[in-house]
């Protein structure tokens, strides 16, 4: 016989399994949706690290290169590669004669095959007048159909490559002329309309330089204003209101930034639109806060007999700070920077509002250059219609991500160092 | 130039540096107890005095430079030139800077006579900041190396610039939220000149794109704003529905139930959520979520756009996860065991002790955190940018498309604009208004945690 104070007792540990198991599952969630993210744009992505190259012989005419034989590199650099490439694709499909289908033949070569040429011809001009396979990039369209992202079943009319050019393609395959290699373009070259020649480089080092001016600015100023506000500021009005400041800033959406940067620092002060410059000064405002927050929790958690150990063998207020406190607070702080820097180095809204978004193909050389960074490319090629920038998009998220795992790693590697020395 | 400039001071000052050394040194006839400071206090001082003034008149030269040339520029422009609109203005000038530099080239005499100026107001400044900033290193530094004494208080000098520097900088703060507040004031007041503030404010329609010529008839469109605010309260209700539940109870699990071990390897993991970049979580909301959603919606019949706000606000919710979770962990970690105990003491399981007691008294903390989290969702650009529409919908439907506010600033400001027009004006008036409620959203949420805090402490 149950007693109905055995039922209730039942009811009420029935209960509280199910409340653990909400907890689980609400934990179990998150992560699934985290490895939901991974998993996607990993899957979506790995693909871009490969790209599909044609192999062409071309005979590197010097008639219609260098007619005079002078090896004038000026002469050289602008001639006339493109026809050079043409006539091997004619040499290589030698059944195709009308001139709609040369055109689609032609188009099966991406727009930097004649790039690679001049290249390699530049670097030696001793194979003029030689025959030479060299691997250029195939077009876009020839890539997505190599990796299965344009399938052969759709109709002609729905597909960018005609029952024509998939003819010729199998044959370039069929003869072993066309090839997955490993991506280089990728990550040496800058933007460009076409997928298959779009890189990471540039927005990469407009990364990097805006993340330089950020730290420039942002480290010195952050750790003296924690210092000041730490170790040397009266209680008073005054600093109450710093705090609070601080405190608030540290919560204002990112984007309010990115106006303050155009209306200051762009229309006020007349700074270069989409520099670096300009990118760092508002990132840095932005990341501040956290550095300032971290710097002050650092050098609180330094013990205060430190501070009156140096006082007490005769070293003044600022002599004991900056000789034993602060370095003491060093690694904190530092794990406070690179939080800060991470942070900054995925952010991309404020940078919209300076003028980051523009098209730039040149890898940018100084702070004042105009630059895009790497999450706001990912933003511009996220919304670009053609199907290989959709796998670029991916492939420059799982850099981005990798360069954040580089740093929140070592904040953490370096926090659990000091941890120990302690 | 200024680079090279600056560094040149640099190396000035630290050539003083050891100049005022050697000089204390000197002073001291080898014995340095007879000195005030330490040697070094009075290098460091003489090569403050010659590095300080220098560098100042440096900074706001160049952060003025510009606008005095172009200002100096526009006044010396021919009659027919000067008297153009601001916006046209504007580019004559950048012509003429691009003339300047060699990047562009011109027939036109007016520009080319301009651009000369320019050349030569600009050398003109460089060479007078030059001269003016050595000039200032060079006499600050050999007065103070001249006038040095032994009982001179170098140290106690040294310290004051230096701790006013570090209050200086601590000062930043402040006035990067009077640079926010001064910009989008100034700009929100031009814009409420052209636009009502009730109009704005209560307004039920929102097309800024119509004004495609200025002298169309009404052709300064419609700046209704409540569209946008109701399609910012839909993506971040969506948010808070999917964060709130989630994030609280992976908190509650995360801290009363599991393992050490399980936390550890866990709450990390939480943590990645949160330091993913938006735009990440824009692409995978657009690419993967919202054709998902459609799909789904089509399964059952449903008439779901492509760019819904459900697909958004469930990412931004999954975005806002960790930092509820992390908030409501320390609130809940803070709860003092006693508490707990107690409620063991008299028979309660640990999901009533949960319930009844350590969520009560963790209350206004989560509370506040969750404002915190509104107020980061509310002002969350780059998931909505990518995955919600860009019309504005007066809707509660999250089947449909909304746009919010940080979308509308986005698209305003981004692509091709023209300055003072209302459309650009009317992204500040958005700005503004994104910056008063997440302000006085952070503000409520810091009061609360600043009482609840004084309870248990």
């Amino acid at each position: 016989m149950e007693s109905s104070m055995d039922k209730r007792l039942k009811k009420r540990y029935a209960a509280d399994r199910r409340f653990r198991i909400y907890g689980l599952s609400a934990v179990a969630i998150s992560l699934l949706f985290l490895s939901l993210l991974f998993i996607s744009i990993i899957g979506k992505g790995y693909t871009a690290f490969q790209q599909t190259s044609v192999l062409l012989d071309v005979y590197i005419d010097p008639e219609m290169l260098d007619p005079e034989g002078t090896g004038d590199r000026a002469l050289l650099s602008s001639a006339d590669f493109g026809a050079l490439i043409k006539q091997a694709m004619r040499k290589a499909f030698p059944e195709v004669t009308a001139r709609r289908d040369k055109r689609a033949l032609y188009r099966l070569l991406s727009s930097g095959a004649e790039f690679e040429l001049r290249n390699q011809v530049l670097a030696h001009p001793e194979q003029i007048g030689t025959e030479r396979s060299i691997w250029v990039p195939a077009d876009g369209s020839v890539d997505m159909l190599m990796k299965g992202a344009i399938s052969r079943d759709t109709a002609e009319s729905d597909r960018p490559l005609k029952d024509k050019q998939l003819v010729w393609i199998d044959a370039l395959s069929s003869q072993n002329r066309l090839k997955k290699k490993f991506n280089t373009t990728f990550f040496t070259a800058g933007d460009s309309r076409d997928p298959e020649l779009a890189g990471i480089w540039g927005a990469l080092v407009g990364s990097i330089l805006t993340l330089f001016v950020t730290l420039l600015l942002s480290f010195p100023i952050g750790v003296a204003a924690a210092l000041y506000l730490e170790q040397f500021a009266p209680r008073n009005r005054w600093t109450d209101l710093i705090e609070v400041n601080i405190n608030n800033l540290a919560a204002v959406p990112s984007i309010v930034f990115g106006l303050l940067g155009l209306a200051v620092f762009i229309n006020f002060f007349g700074f270069p639109r989409s520099a670096p410059l300009v990118g760092g000064l508002v990132l840095s405002l932005m990341t501040l806060p956290t550095i300032i927050i971290a710097g002050r929790a650092a050098l609180k958690s330094v013990s205060p007999s430190i501070y009156e150990a140096a006082l007490g063998v005769g070293a003044s207020p600022m002599q004991a700070v900056m000789h034993h406190v602060l370095p003491m607070a060093m690694p904190g702080i530092m794990t406070g920077t690179i939080i800060g820097m991470a942070r900054a180095l995925g952010e991309t809204a404020p940078l919209l509002m300076i003028g980051m978004v523009a098209f730039i193909v040149d890898i940018p050389g100084s702070i004042l250059d105009s630059s895009t960074v790497l999450p706001v490319q990912i933003f511009l090629w996220a919304d670009s219609p053609e199907r290989g920038f959709m796998e670029r998009t991916s492939a420059a998220i799982m850099v981005l991500l990798l360069f954040l795992i580089i740093m929140n790693a070592s904040a953490v590697i370096l926090r659990k160092h000091f941890e120990r020395h302690r | 130039m200024t680079l090279t400039l600056f560094f040149f001071l640099i190396l000035l000052s630290l050539i003083a540096y050891f100049l005022g050394r050697k000089r204390a040194l000197d002073l001291a006839e080898g014995d340095i107890r007879t000195l005030h400071s330490l040697p070094q206090h009075y290098g460091f001082y003489v090569a403050i005095c010659s590095a300080l003034p220098a560098l100042l008149v440096l900074g706001l030269w160049t952060i003025f430079e510009t606008s005095v040339i172009t200002r100096l520029l526009i006044s010396e422009l021919p009659e027919a030139l000067r008297r153009l609109e601001a916006g046209r203005l504007n580019l004559v000038i950048n012509d003429v800077k691009n003339i300047a530099a060699g990047i562009i080239v011109s027939e036109d005499a007016d520009l080319l006579s301009a651009a000369k100026r320019y050349h030569s107001l600009q050398s003109m400044s460089h060479a007078t900041l030059a001269f003016v900033s050595l000039t200032l290193a060079l006499v600050f530094g050999s007065l103070a190396l001249y006038f040095m004494q032994k009982k001179q208080r170098a140290r106690e000098h040294v310290e004051t610039i230096i701790k006013g520097l570090l209050f200086i900088c601590s000062c930043i703060a402040i006035l990067s939220t009077v640079g926010i507040v001064l910009s989008v004031v100034f700009e929100s007041i031009r814009f409420f000149k052209l636009v009502p503030v009730s109009d704005f404010l209560f307004g039920l329609k929102w097309s800024p794109q119509t004004a495609i010529r200025s002298d169309q008839v009404g052709g300064s469109g419609a700046f209704g704003a409540v569209p946008l605010f109701v399609g910012t309260l839909l993506i971040s209700l969506i948010a808070m529905f999917v964060a709130v539940p989630v994030g609280l109870m992976s908190a509650i699990y995360l801290s009363e139930y599991a393992s050490r071990s399980f936390r550890a390897i866990a709450k990390p993991l939480l943590e990645i959520l949160a330091g993913i970049p938006t735009v990440v979580y824009g692409f995978f909301a657009a690419i993967v979520v919202a054709p998902f959603i459609r799909d789904t919606g089509e399964l059952f019949g449903a008439e779901v756009a492509s760019e819904s706000a459900l697909a958004a606000g469930l990412v931004m919710g999954i975005m806002i996860i960790p930092f509820v979770s992390s908030i409501s962990d320390d609130i809940i970690n803070a709860v003092p065991q006693s508490l707990r105990d107690g409620s063991y003491g008299l028979g309660a399981t640990k999901s009533e002790t949960i319930q009844r007691v350590v969520l009560p008294a963790a209350l206004p903390g989560i509370v506040s955190g969750i404002l915190l989290a509104v107020s980061r969702a509310v002002g969350e650009t780059m998931i909505v940018v990518m995955a919600a529409g860009l019309s504005a919908n007066l809707t509660f439907n999250p089947f449909e498309t909304v746009t919010t506010v940080t979308v509308q600033i986005v698209t305003l400001l981004t692509g091709d604009q023209e300055f003072d027009s209302a459309k650009t004006l009317a992204a500040f008036a958005l700005g503004l208004l994104l910056f008063a409620v997440t302000l006085v959203l952070n503000v409520i949420a810091l009061y609360i945690v600043r009482t609840y805090r004084e309870q248990y402490e």
